[in-house]
């Protein structure tokens, strides 16, 4: 059996590496090339002064130093992990809980469909748009601080306290991606077996107990793939922190993410700089990525299901 | 019982207070698309204004802002970068899925470790390189990169593990069916329901696009939504007119609406076929 | 609402006559005259030349001067046969403009014909960075207009855009004077009187405006909205430029005394803490305001102070010429209108404007030559521009003449002729210290500052955010040693 098929895979290798041409291709034109003109254009001083070009000079690592020694960056990798960290938490746990109560066949809801079409909406507006809608809410003549007024409080200030623009940017990520991770979260519940979950339930595990030693680990694949999306869009963090502040990172640049500072120096045409920047961001999440699918690769044999499991050994067998 | 019944009741109870926050920005918005500018500015109403239709005029007819053009070029954009993702990603899992092959694993992994990079590094280049290429002020730029997906293509990978049976194929085969026959004729049917999700993950993200497409059109006629939301409101100060813009993003984001309206019961039938299948 | 727009609001302050977009009826114009080719229009188009491109491509980062160009010069039939004039708007974000400005221009050589640049617009924080290039052409010698035809002109309209050669490189057809406009009730409250006259003299100077601001405190009102109202007025009478020639970053003193004077303003409670061009700050100009007064320029007056004002906004469309029937009706004890007045305030001053500029390399010079000539030095057109959207032109006998007509008392300033004023004080504007690097740091310095002003940061901080924003705007800075 194992041998017949080991044959059949092989006269059929080649179709393994023609389905991986447009991928790599299109990978190679519009994204590696251009990382490497980025990552040659970071050593060098090349920026535009008015109508005048400067440079290109070649610099070493001129750049890389100003960047590291000489800039904030650790600060706004801070404030945009911060942020992240802020939204990400109660927008897994809230989604879990809500995927849990659309597919618990006991509590028997009605309207989810209402519900689960209404918590993904917010995730069709443009960030942009969003942004500008929460500044228009919490604005110092806003409706919430009018509420606040007439509670007999004193107006704030939103957008010139730290906390709480951190805190919006964050609550903003939370309402824009929930009912997403919600629907993801669901597809992965669904998925789990009836009856393992039933004989948990016969074996008299509480529901907690299931839920952490039955349902949990069933949907990991799902929970990872939702950390890391969520966390690469944390990393890219741009639109909402750039519009609610125009674009200063304020107060006090505690909200400049890392590709609002990056977008300072494309903006300025600044290429050494950008790149060198770039470049440092480049390795950081390369970095990040490997720690993370080295952990992924570790846990293999509990993330992957069953029946697949070959599929992605199968190439070292 | 009446435990449960509380139970329930906080779940409906919290489930409500979910769906007016997720509501309340689309209410927002309708509104101020009915108000003037200098009502907006004034400060926040919860009830409509009468200035809609007057909004609507001045968005239509403002020869600056070629609307129907940017739907149209948003749609293609949006609609051929769903198409790309979606087909390109179950291929290339596909590929990784089945064959067996030497650089597999090396392909694999290279695609998992770039995944996490943000593509904004690679925008100064990028700009560059589209100007070489002619392809500024081009929308080849704007969906063709979507051919490589790595977020995508790890989705349909981790679904295919579960639901695309190794057999299929073999059987397939036993029929003489030619490798990308089989991959259009029965793969891609069993992928429909994660090609829908992604699918509406790739065009909703792609729609909502301003970072890479305010970096590569310039012409009018090429202009997606979001960059005539932008150039609306730096229109200038004066003439900036807020009431416009709210009556722009109200009209950018109902064909999205409907297009999520439509997929969404392939997301749902999606999730339920994932729950029958084992 | 538009509080994320401040920042481009003050790149595209110039923007004066697009307020009047408003307007677009032009009710004023003579109806009569169909533009075309029987009827010569009073100064004949020259035959354009063989040689002459096809497509006239005109740069600008809004359609305010395209309206213009549509009714002034287009519209009377002056754009000859065969020739196509094709507008690229893009927007000011972030000096989006200026970027694929510089690019476009620096590409002009390999450009085909039909592509390259023959007009664009500048605005006075960056016009200099233009101005000393050789991407733009002398508007006499290259261009070809006389010294005649700009003998009109207010003088600070050409020094701006006059190199270091002594070379004119660009042309305007507004002038853009500084003002201060109050609210008259509050003056008859704190000072006894809401003439314009009596309340200058009470505001004439930075100490009377502070011992007004004591008084008004006392009443109950505000005397400034915002951190930056007074800003323009501090920066425009500047003694230097915000650079040195060793590219070293200069506060003035100027500016360090509206630090000082916003900081005790704010602290005092003398200003409601608010932004230029955000919603509390457009709020305060309205009805429910309790503010004392604005420092705002020529083109805020019909379009965002008379917008603010009102209680209901006029019906779409509706302006003092298109209908003034009902648009009497219409503002007739409608929020505060007519409760505004203008003077001069403590300090003359400008802000804002937009020039015209001849692009090196253009095909199509014979037709820019006429643009300029019709739309910035032709005394008919600016002073039908005028009447009809009530921008104050670039003609110092026209404004002189409408300065004298008691037809353009305003009803919104309470039966004031704010023409008078401002062809008085645009008199008195000097704009010798402006540099290539104005917006970004003007724009740099009220965020930084913001937060010294409401006590986030201190002002070492704040000091040092602002020099950290500029040098990330423009990389050839260097902080002062």
């Amino acid at each position: 059996m194992k041998g017949s098929k080991k044959a059949k895979s092989i006269s059929y290798a080649k179709w393994g590496y023609i389905f991986l041409i447009p991928f790599f291709l299109i990978y190679i034109i519009f994204f590696m090339i251009p990382v490497f003109s980025t990552f040659y254009n970071s050593f060098f001083e090349n920026y535009m002064s008015g109508l005048t070009q400067i440079g290109p000079n070649f610099v070493g690592l001129e750049n890389y130093k100003t960047i590291l020694f000489d800039s904030d960056l650790p600060k706004y990798a801070y404030n945009t992990l911060l942020i992240w960290i802020v939204g990400f938490i109660p927008q897994i746990v809230v989604s879990m809980v809500l995927a849990l109560w659309f597919t618990n066949a006991r509590l028997k809801l009605r309207f989810t469909g209402f519900f689960k079409t209404v918590i993904y909406m917010p995730n069709l507006i443009m960030a942009a748009a969003f942004s500008m809608l929460f500044w228009a809410l919490f604005s110092d003549i806003g409706p919430i601080n009018n509420f606040l007024v007439a509670m007999g409080h004193e107006p704030i200030s939103f957008f010139q306290n730290i906390n709480a623009t951190r805190g919006l940017i964050a609550l903003m990520n939370f309402l824009m991606w929930f009912g997403n991770t919600t629907i993801l979260l669901m597809a992965g519940v669904m998925g789990i077996d009836e009856s393992v979950l039933e004989a948990a339930q016969i074996d008299g595990a509480s529901s907690w107990k299931t839920f952490w030693h039955v349902t949990l680990p069933s949907i990991k694949p799902i929970i990872v793939y939702v950390f890391l999306t969520s966390l690469i869009g944390g990393i890219q963090m741009f639109d909402v922190p750039q519009i609610l502040t125009n674009g200063s990172g304020g107060p006090d640049r505690t909200s400049m993410t890392m590709i609002m500072y990056l977008n300072k120096h494309l903006f300025s045409k600044n290429y050494g700089l950008a790149g060198a920047l770039s470049v440092i961001l480049f390795i950081v999440t390369a970095i990040l990525s490997f720690i993370i699918y080295r952990n992924l690769m570790e846990r293999d044999s509990s993330w992957e299901t069953r029946r697949s499991k070959q599929a992605i050994k199968g190439g070292g067998k | 019982m009446t435990l449960r019944r509380i139970n329930k009741f906080l779940c409906y109870l919290i489930l409500i207070l979910l769906s007016i926050l997720c509501l309340f920005s689309f209410y927002l918005l309708i509104i101020n698309s009915t108000r003037a500018h200098s009502q907006i500015q004034k400060g926040f109403s919860f009830t409509t204004g009468d200035f809609f239709v007057a909004n609507l005029k001045n968005v239509l007819g403002n020869s600056e802002l070629p609307i129907v053009k940017g739907i149209r070029n948003s749609l293609i954009v949006s609609i051929l970068s769903a198409l790309l993702a979606t087909y390109f990603s179950v291929l290339t899992a596909f590929s990784i899925h089945i064959y067996d092959f030497k650089l597999k694993k090396l392909a694999f992994t290279f695609i998992m470790m770039v995944m996490m990079i943000p593509p904004q590094v690679s925008a100064l280049g990028f700009v560059r390189w589209m100007g070489r290429l002619d392809l500024i002020d081009s929308l080849i730029p704007l969906f063709m990169p979507s051919v490589a997906s790595p977020i995508v293509f790890y989705f349909m990978m981790a679904y295919m593990q579960s639901n695309l049976p190794k057999a299929v194929i073999e059987a397939a085969r036993m029929d003489g069916s030619s490798e990308f026959r089989t991959f259009n004729l029965i793969v891609l049917p069993i992928m429909k329901p994660a090609i829908a999700v992604q699918a509406i993950f790739t065009f909703v993200s792609s729609w909502n696009n301003y970072f890479i497409p305010s970096l590569i059109i310039r012409s009018a006629d090429k202009k997606t939504l979001p960059i005539l939301i932008a150039q609306l409101r730096s229109a200038d100060y004066l003439k900036f007119d807020m009431g416009q813009v709210y009556m722009l993003i109200f009209l950018a984001i109902i064909p999205i609406i409907i297009v999520y309206i439509i997929l969404s019961k392939y997301i749902v039938r999606g999730v339920a076929v994932g729950s029958v299948k084992e | 609402m538009k509080g994320f727009r401040r920042v481009i609001a003050l790149m595209l302050v110039l923007m004066m006559s697009v307020s009047l977009i408003a307007c677009g009826k032009d009710a004023g114009e003579p109806a009569t005259t169909p533009p075309d080719q029987d009827e010569p229009s009073p100064e004949p188009t020259p035959e354009p030349k063989q040689e002459e491109g096809k497509v006239l491509n005109i740069w600008g980062w809004n359609d305010e001067f395209q309206g213009l160009f549509k009714d002034y010069f287009e519209g009377k039939g002056k754009v000859p046969d065969g020739v196509e004039v094709k507008f690229t708007i893009v927007p000011n974000d972030d000096n989006a403009y200026q970027n694929a400005l510089d690019e476009a221009l620096l590409n002009q050589e390999n450009a085909a014909a039909d592509e390259k640049i023959d007009l664009f617009l500048v605005e006075a924080d960056y016009a200099l960075k233009y101005v000393d290039s050789d991407y733009t052409l002398d508007i006499i010698k290259d261009v070809g207009l006389t010294q005649e035809d700009i003998a009109g002109q207010y003088k600070y309209t050409q020094e701006i855009v006059t190199d270091s050669k002594g070379a004119i490189k660009g042309t305007s057809w507004q002038a853009t004077p500084g003002l201060f406009a109050y609210r008259r009730s509050i003056a008859k409250d704190v000072l006894g009187t809401d003439d314009p006259a009596e309340v200058q003299k009470a505001l004439s100077t930075w100490e009377d405006f502070y011992d007004v601001a004591e008084k008004a405190h006392a009443k109950g009102y505000k005397m400034l909205s915002g951190y930056d109202d007074s800003y323009r007025t501090f920066s425009n009478n500047v003694s230097q430029p915000w650079v040195d020639s060793e590219k070293r970053i200069i506060i003035d003193d100027n500016i360090l005394k509206w630090i000082e004077q916003t900081k005790e303003f704010t602290d005092k409670g003398y200003n409601n803490k608010t932004s230029l061009w955000d919603d509390a700050w457009a709020a305060d100009q309205g009805p429910g305001g309790k503010v004392f007064g604005f420092f705002y320029s020529t083109w805020g007056i019909n379009f965002t102070l008379l917008g603010n004002a009102l209680e209901t906004p006029l019906p779409d469309g509706l302006t003092a010429t298109s209908d003034p029937e009902a648009y009497k009706e219409a503002t007739t004890g409608n929020g505060i209108f007519g409760d505004y007045a203008v003077i001069e305030g403590p300090q003359n001053y400008y802000w804002g404007g937009s020039w015209l500029c001849a692009a090196a390399g253009s095909d199509n010079l014979e037709l820019v030559q006429e643009i300029m000539r019709t739309m910035t030095c032709d005394p008919e057109t600016l002073i039908t521009i005028t009447k009809d959207r009530q921008d104050f032109t670039n003609n110092i006998e026209a404004m002189e003449t409408l300065a004298n007509d008691d037809n353009f008392a305003s009803a919104f300033l309470g039966g004031q002729n704010h023409i008078k004023l401002f062809a008085e004080s645009a008199k008195g504007i000097d704009m010798s210290n402006i540099s290539p690097y104005d917006q970004g740091l003007n724009e740099g310095i009220q965020t930084a500052f913001r937060d010294y002003f409401n006590g986030t940061v201190d002002y070492d901080t704040a000091l040092d955010n602002f020099y950290k924003a500029a040098i990330e705007k423009y990389p050839e800075l260097k902080r002062p040693d």
